[in-house]
């Protein structure tokens, strides 16, 4: 069921994989990168990672262009993450992490919609039930995944 | 051998007594074996005398009239006149110690005999060549003192001509094309250093120098500039050429070849590295060009993060 990933443009731009002295380059740069973190996670079903993963992740790491983001720029990317609330170190030393592809507001959100369309409301339903049941397949809720 | 008549002789080192006779015939005492004298004054049938306390004889002890003596002193007895005028200068001597400062040229032997001329002479003669070299230092630390400040003079005075020499150059070519527009317009702070000095040939510029004539450039309103990049870089522009306008064929130059290095656009385009370098960094920070530093070295690409959606 894995769907094939779509690089952006900036994958195969060898500067994308150099972090950018000029602030305003680099904004752009960063939104894209977290854009792309995000957007991998979520293909790959991957919630939490490592620091020393990513690293030789094909995410940070395009071996056909053969152009790596060095650690200090993962750091950093992974920080904007953080301040955008798509990230929660999960160690003090800041060695691994969870990534939300979508962020816990939002899954409130897609869960209230869900249960509004479906007129549901005011039910109190088991996590079971939301996750697995017939009338959920096929909808975001049945790739939730360790909600809280 | 009487030692009765004789004449008295007195040197920076010695004590030396000549017999009258026989000028060959010398005895002398170094001035260091004295401990002190004392004046024995004339009496009647008495003649005036000095009595010299000497040290024990070192080992090393010229051969002289005796070998030792019962006795620790000697006495010299005036019989006709100068007790009182030796006694002074003796005295003298065994208090300024001169002996100490400066080395005797030979030593006396009974056999020998020097003349007591020439024993005089090399006290004496080494005091004077003691004093000629004090006055030769003096002289040379005023006079260096001196260069320094005519060195000093000069300095000022040629930054001054210097800046009037560009004026006037660019006056005279006004209206052709010049050396320095075909430079680009711009030359980096070395090679006009370079330029300048192997024109001048002799009394060349010190980097400091040109520095801060190239400082007064604007302020004389001459038009040439002194500009100073990020990376702390020097240029000489002229007034009229404008490095932001080249900024956008530089970016017009990446985008053609896709991507480019320092020393590729710098050979592409016909100007020096450092030059192409400031360019193509200048470009960055307008956010023309965006770069890729790898192990393979840093490239320029045009931005495409703001250009591309």
């Amino acid at each position: 069921m894995a769907m094939s990933f779509e690089w952006p443009w900036q994958y195969r731009f060898p500067p994308f994989f150099t972090l950018q002295p000029n602030v305003d380059t680099r904004q752009k740069q960063l939104a894209a990168w977290c854009s792309l973190v995000l957007s991998f996670c979520r293909l790959h079903k991957q919630s939490s990672m490592t620091v020393m993963e990513a690293q030789e992740s094909p995410l940070f790491n395009n071996v056909k262009l053969q152009r790596k983001l060095p650690v200090e720029s993962i750091q950093i990317v992974l920080e904007e993450l953080r301040k955008k609330g798509n990230l929660e170190w999960l160690d003090k030393n800041k060695s691994s992490f969870l990534i939300m592809w979508r962020r816990p507001e939002e899954w409130g959100k897609l869960i209230y919609q869900w249960v509004s369309k479906s007129g549901q409301n005011n039910s109190v339903f088991t996590l079971y039930e939301l996750t697995s049941g017939e009338d959920t397949e096929g909808e975001e809720g049945s790739r939730l995944v360790g909600v809280s | 051998i009487k030692f009765d008549a004789g004449t008295l002789l007195l040197s920076t080192h010695r004590l030396i007594w000549r017999d009258q006779k026989n000028h060959e015939c010398c005895v002398a005492i170094p001035l260091s074996q004295i401990v002190f004298i004392e004046e024995q004054a004339a009496g009647i049938g008495k003649s005036a005398k000095i009595v010299v306390h000497l040290h024990p004889a070192p080992p090393n002890k010229e051969p002289g009239p005796f070998q030792n003596s019962k006795n620790s002193y000697i006495k010299l007895s005036f019989k006709e006149h100068g007790q009182i005028e030796f006694y002074r200068r003796l005295l003298e001597e065994m208090t300024q110690r001169r002996w100490e400062n400066m080395p005797a040229s030979q030593s006396l032997q009974t056999s020998r005999g020097s003349q007591p001329g020439r024993v005089r002479a090399v006290g004496i003669v080494g005091i004077e060549r003691k004093l000629e070299e004090k006055r030769k230092e003096t002289d040379k630390n005023i006079s260096e003192a001196f260069e320094d400040l005519s060195k000093l003079m000069i300095k000022a005075k040629e930054m001054v001509e210097l800046s009037k020499s560009i004026a006037n150059k660019i006056k005279e070519k006004q209206g052709d094309i010049t050396e320095d527009e075909e430079r680009g317009g711009i030359m980096s702070l070395t090679e006009v250093y370079c330029l300048v000095n192997r024109a001048r040939g002799m009394e060349l510029l010190s980097p400091e120098d040109l520095v801060n004539a190239c400082k007064m450039l604007e302020a004389l309103k001459l038009p040439l500039r002194l500009r100073v990049f990020d990376s702390g870089v020097m240029v000489i522009e002229l007034q009229s050429h404008k490095e932001e306008e080249m900024v956008a064929s530089a970016l017009e130059t990446v985008s053609e070849k896709g991507s480019l290095t320092s020393e590729e656009f710098a050979k592409l385009v016909g100007m020096s590295v450092l030059l192409a370098k400031e360019r193509l960094l200048l470009a960055e920070k307008m956010g023309h060009l965006c770069r890729d530093d790898s192990v393979e070295g840093l490239r320029f690409y045009p931005n495409l993060f703001m250009t591309q959606s």
